[in-house]
């Protein structure tokens, strides 16, 4: 039994902000959702069920927030449920979301994940100290240099790499009204120049800590036709691995490779660089872009990801544009990021990106990535129907 | 849909777990278990999702450890919920609903003794007029039961004799942490504890973990002689003020009755952690008389948080397999006063079979 | 002998909650002595407002004034309170309906006894003589007892005085508006201090792990199946789920496999940046950890540089990997890079 067909037919966001002051919980959800469904061109009353995906309960400090925002959310009533995969809980969630209309249970799903993590701190949130043992690395940027020492060991990358990544990423965002970051005047030397946080990770090659939130209409095919301009879901896949096992690759990650490939089998997909108009990849530091690339096959491994990055292969003129939205670099609501790449992606195939449109963008990649790089969600959406 | 069947079921419960909020240590013997039921080993599960929360063990991303146990290298299809098990169960059923896999395992733990739970769970609450209070579960379970005794839907007589009756069945139950029966009068005689609650209204703190296995077709034949069939499984959520809801009752409850066919359950085994929430359950679900309730003993008896409602589909399908009913009804709940229900329907089909 | 280890301890944080349009202005109310209730599209009044309407979706905008006496409609007793409620002695916990509203509050209520407390009573908001805009502006609702202090009847006239009243304080802590302003101006923000305690314990293997580093060795665990050895030692083999018992004992010294410098400080660290952040490969493990590498330069440090262990003084010890203050160079030429490399 295969799956039914399922399509986006409405992506809506808020503006992300490092302190959406203006909004409680409910006002930031219903801010993307709003957005969502007028996109759509449907109301809450229409929904079947409602997803949502949030990351730690630790960040605003409420458990299973879900709950008492079922009726903000339109959901009193009706089935909801909540995702949870670290960092990738918004790629998840809106696999989750996919399946419902996929299996045939629902034909019209909102999903939604956000996160409000002004209302803590995200560095605290992550470290709360565990007996007997010793806090040595200083929140995610602390956990991921060293990894990022390997690769660029392994591949023998020169070091402004990341740089190009970062400069590409927040000139993008100036195009996408949403974005946290709208740094004017970025380039490959002001990077160069900005504090080294985590050897080798610097300050402006690092992700912001954002409120936002992003919301997904996923509908069956028959309610598809609503819209003039549906993105088509051609795969979703998810893969887990451990945090740390001896001899886990923390650079390319089996779980990364596993799902990579099951993606474009679904997808039908041979050569991902050729087939694939436009990626939106979960990259939090910038050397995870050259990382991710290689490791989801868009280059050769050891090497072919730094390369394809420093030719402006992944520049919005390039072979394969990464991050037109400014990705995660840019905004970083860490429970609706990965949404937001799933999001883009849709928006892309829909003609419907605005300024930081790739014109004639057919196919997308949407990823999303979380914990010690152990869990990957991962979508490809067009603009046709997908023919399996 | 696809046929898919609750084919194996593990579980462990415990006043004081000693060890680790991850409780990895725990969910080892379980998947043993499972595997030993099935015949199994961790490369025929298409998919893993589990169910816990942050909050029970204080910290942030504490479902990752969890993965561990089940064994990672090569990677796996996994998923997680902060939600019961039973909605876990859920996620899976959907898992294998859209062909991407034939076969599910999924588990939940919870440490409830590593915090005060009552008080933690004050978190759950809408974090701007609620929580700055700390109402505990019990007050809001309080609340909803002196509701329904105001009403003249219940007395405590009734509350009692659901007590009793979990209590004595819980006897035969070895995971059970709370049992013994006497009588509706000795339950009545005891001193009130949350007016309108005794303590034996209220259910027990409980640490634990639970797992259950979900095949489609051929392979639930293949390993279960009498597969526990879901016929039905859906789920609703109801506002949380506990101003603005009725709450003698449980509209929730009452969406996902409608959406399942309930006739001829022999058992329902419902996920009540508080007396007078059995009453309720059963009105919405419309169960007879005649319906064996809660034979495990319920969660009055035993309640590991993230699990329970897990386990009562568990203690339902166990019915099935032992062949004492050929359908059944497994029920869970979570958030304040019976917020968000979950119903699943098993049946036996062995006899439509010819098995 | 406990077969575990276990600690104390505290997640603790002032959450900073933006209320938005609707909570703000019911606690604005609250601030200025007056209780807000929102009027929904089915007419009813329902306090607090809710944010949405239920039906319509729409943010709710239509706000009344109702008194603050009103009608228990359904009560609790609280026999042991917890840290944070309302009043630290024995109360009630009960659903309001105010005088004027459709839908109750709920509060807590100053009572000396679940017989002093019915449904039907009347009772009145017990003001806090202070207030910042916050649920706990009501100290809690008490017996109305004077039937000319009843407030009249309809939503919106004859506003209900708010009386603060010097009763003696409860402990429950002052929650301070992040933005109180001036008496008329919304309240947008509220801290809400959230302070857990919980007993962490830690699994039997780890708690080997730590109670071997108070007896000053490293001790890891070999799985069975696939025979790699792990530090810290783990409940199950991640790699293939196998419960790990075999231990091991490991020498002090190991190789850098990678590492970063941290120059940022974080909220809790206590080590002083700029310091370097290494995964050690002990001689004899499988897997590497996280330790501090000091005595050296941060700059000159490198993948493959061998490193022993710098141990506390022994009588600073305790059942923790912190016994090792860090790792410092080790008088070797570096390990080869294809001797680490399949542990990057």
């Amino acid at each position: 039994m295969g799956k039914q067909p399922a399509a986006v037919i409405g992506v809506g966001q808020t503006h992300h902000r490092a302190k959406r002051e203006d909004v409680s919980m409910a006002g930031l959800c219903r801010e993307a959702i709003d957005r969502a469904l007028e996109d759509a061109g449907m109301t809450l009353d229409e929904i079947d069920a409602i997803v949502v995906g949030k990351a730690p309960d630790l960040f605003e400090g409420v458990m299973m927030p879900e709950l008492f925002l079922a009726e903000a959310l339109g959901a009193a009533g009706k089935p909801l449920l909540r995702v949870h995969t670290a960092g990738s809980v918004g790629g998840s969630t809106a696999i989750v979301a996919s399946s419902l209309v996929q299996a045939g249970v629902h034909k019209k799903v909102l999903t939604v994940a956000y996160e409000k993590q002004s209302e803590s701190n995200a560095m605290w949130a992550l470290s709360v100290p565990i007996p007997f043992n010793m806090p040595v690395h200083a929140g995610a940027g602390g956990y991921f240099a060293p990894h990022v020492r390997s690769y660029i060991r392994r591949s023998g990358a020169p070091t402004h790499i990341g740089a190009i990544v970062a400069a590409k990423d927040r000139n993008n965002a100036l195009k996408n009204p949403y974005a946290h970051l709208h740094n004017e005047g970025t380039t490959v030397e002001s990077v160069l120049a900005s504090q080294m946080l985590w050897d080798p990770i610097r300050y402006d090659e690092t992700c912001p800590s954002s409120d936002g939130a992003c919301a997904l209409v996923i509908v069956a095919e028959d309610e598809a036709s609503r819209s003039s301009n549906p993105a088509w879901i051609h795969g979703t896949v998810m893969r887990s691995e451990a945090t740390s096992a001896a001899e886990r690759d923390q650079v390319n990650p089996q779980a990364s490779r596993d799902a990579a490939a099951a993606i474009w089998k679904q997808a039908g997909i041979t050569s991902p660089i050729d087939e694939i108009d436009v990626a939106e990849i979960y990259v939090p530091f910038s050397w995870f872009e050259p990382m991710w690339l290689e490791s989801l096959g868009f280059a050769e491994p050891n090497g072919g990801g730094w390369r394809l990055t420093e030719s402006g292969g992944t520049a919005m003129d390039g072979v394969l544009p990464v991050n037109c939205s400014g990705g995660v670099l840019s905004s970083n609501p860490i429970g609706a990021s990965g949404m937001l790449r799933f999001g883009e992606a849709a928006l892309q195939v829909r003609g419907a990106a605005g300024e930081h449109q790739v014109d004639g963008a057919r196919k997308a990649l949407g990823h999303a990535y979380g914990g010690g790089s152990q869990f990957f969600a991962m979508w490809v959406v067009g603009a046709e129907k997908p023919s399996n | 849909m696809r046929d898919v069947a609750v084919v194996g079921f593990a579980q462990r419960q415990m006043k004081e777990f000693d060890g680790s909020p991850t409780c990895v240590e725990l969910l080892v013997p379980l998947f043993a278990e499972c595997y030993e039921q099935t015949g199994w080993t961790r490369r025929d599960v298409g998919f893993w999702c589990s169910g816990s929360s942050d909050y029970l063990a204080g910290r942030s991303f504490s479902f990752v450890q969890a993965v561990d146990a089940i064994g990672v290298i090569p990677p796996v299809n996994e998923s997680h919920v902060e939600m019961d098990l039973a909605w876990a169960m859920y996620e899976a059923w959907l898992k294998i609903q859209t062909g991407e896999v034939d076969t599910a395992l999924v588990y939940a733990f919870g440490k409830s003794s590593a915090g005060i739970l009552r008080r933690t769970l004050a978190l759950q609450l809408e974090p701007y007029t609620m929580t700055p209070l700390w109402p505990d579960t019990v007050s809001l379970a309080g609340l909803q039961a002196r509701a329904g005794i105001d009403a003249g839907l219940w007395d405590e007589r009734a509350m009692a004799e659901v007590a009793n009756r979990s209590l004595t069945d819980a006897e035969k139950n070895e995971y059970a942490v709370r049992k013994g029966g006497s009588s509706v009068e000795e339950l009545l005689s005891r001193p009130m504890y949350a007016d309108p609650l005794r303590k034996h209204d209220c259910a027990p703190v409980t640490d634990g973990a639970a797992a259950l296995v979900l095949a489609a077709g051929d392979r639930a034949r293949e390993v279960c002689e009498r597969p526990a069939w879901i016929t039905s499984l859906s789920h609703y959520v109801d506002p949380m003020s506990m101003g603005t809801r009725d709450l003698t009752r449980s509209p929730s409850t009452a969406n996902a009755a409608a959406a399942s066919d309930l006739d001829g359950v022999e058992v329902a085994e419902l996920h009540a952690p508080f007396s007078h929430q059995e009453l309720i359950l059963r009105s919405e679900l419309g169960l007879g008389d005649d319906v064996r309730v809660n034979p495990s003993g319920g969660a009055l008896t035993s309640n590991p948080m993230f699990s329970a409602g897990g386990i009562r589909i568990g203690e339902a399908a166990r019915q099935i397999w032992s062949g004492e009913a050929s359908k059944v009804l497994g029920h869970a709940t979570s958030g304040p006063a019976l917020q968000q229900n979950l119903v699943c329907v098993m049946e036996d089909r062995t006899a439509q079979e010819g098995r | 002998m406990p077969r575990t280890l276990s600690a104390p301890v505290t997640v603790a944080f002032d959450y900073t909650r933006s209320t938005g349009p609707v909570v703000g202005r019911f606690l604005s109310g609250l601030r200025d002595g007056v209780v807000i209730g929102g009027r929904t599209s089915d007419g009813k009044v329902v306090v607090p407002p809710p944010e949405y309407d239920p039906v319509t979706h729409a943010p709710l905008d239509d706000f009344v004034e109702v008194s603050d006496t009103g009608t228990v409609t359904s009560w609790t007793w609280v026999p042991e309170p917890v840290k944070g409620q309302p009043l630290d002695r024995p109360f009630a916990f009960a659903l309001v309906t105010l005088d004027g509203a459709d839908a109750p509050l709920l509060h807590a209520l100053d009572v000396g006894s679940p017989n002093d407390v019915s449904t039907g009573m009347r009772v009145r908001v017990r003001w806090r003589v202070e207030r910042d805009g916050a649920i706990t502006d009501i100290e809690c609702f008490e017996a109305a007892v004077d039937s000319e202090e009843r407030a009249v009847g309809v939503a919106g006239s004859g506003r209900a005085r708010a009386l603060p009243r010097d009763e003696a304080a409860t402990e429950q802590p002052r929650h301070t508006a992040a933005d109180a302003g001036t008496q008329g101006e919304d309240i947008t923000g509220i801290v809400v201090p959230i302070e857990l305690d919980y007993l962490y314990a830690a699994s039997p293997e780890e708690s080997l792990f730590y109670t071997s580093l108070s007896e000053g060795k490293l001790v890891g665990q070999r799985c069975p199946t696939c025979g790699k050895v792990y530090i810290p030692p783990r409940s199950a083999c991640p790699a293939d789920g196998t419960p790990t018992a075999e231990e091991v004992e490991l020498p002090d010294t190991g190789t850098v496999t990678t590492f970063c410098i941290v120059n940022v400080p974080f909220l809790g660290q206590r080590i002083t940046p700029p310091y370097v952040s290494a995964y050690i490969l002990l001689d004899g493990a499988d897997i590497a950890f996280l330790h501090l590498i000091l005595d050296i330069p941060a700059e000159e440090v490198r993948m493959g540089m061998r490193v022993k262990a710098v141990w506390k003084p022994r009588d600073e010890w305790g059942t923790t990997i912190e016994n090792i203050s860090h790792f410092a160079p080790a008088d070797e030429p570096d390990a080869d890079y294809e001797t680490y490399k399949v542990h990057l």
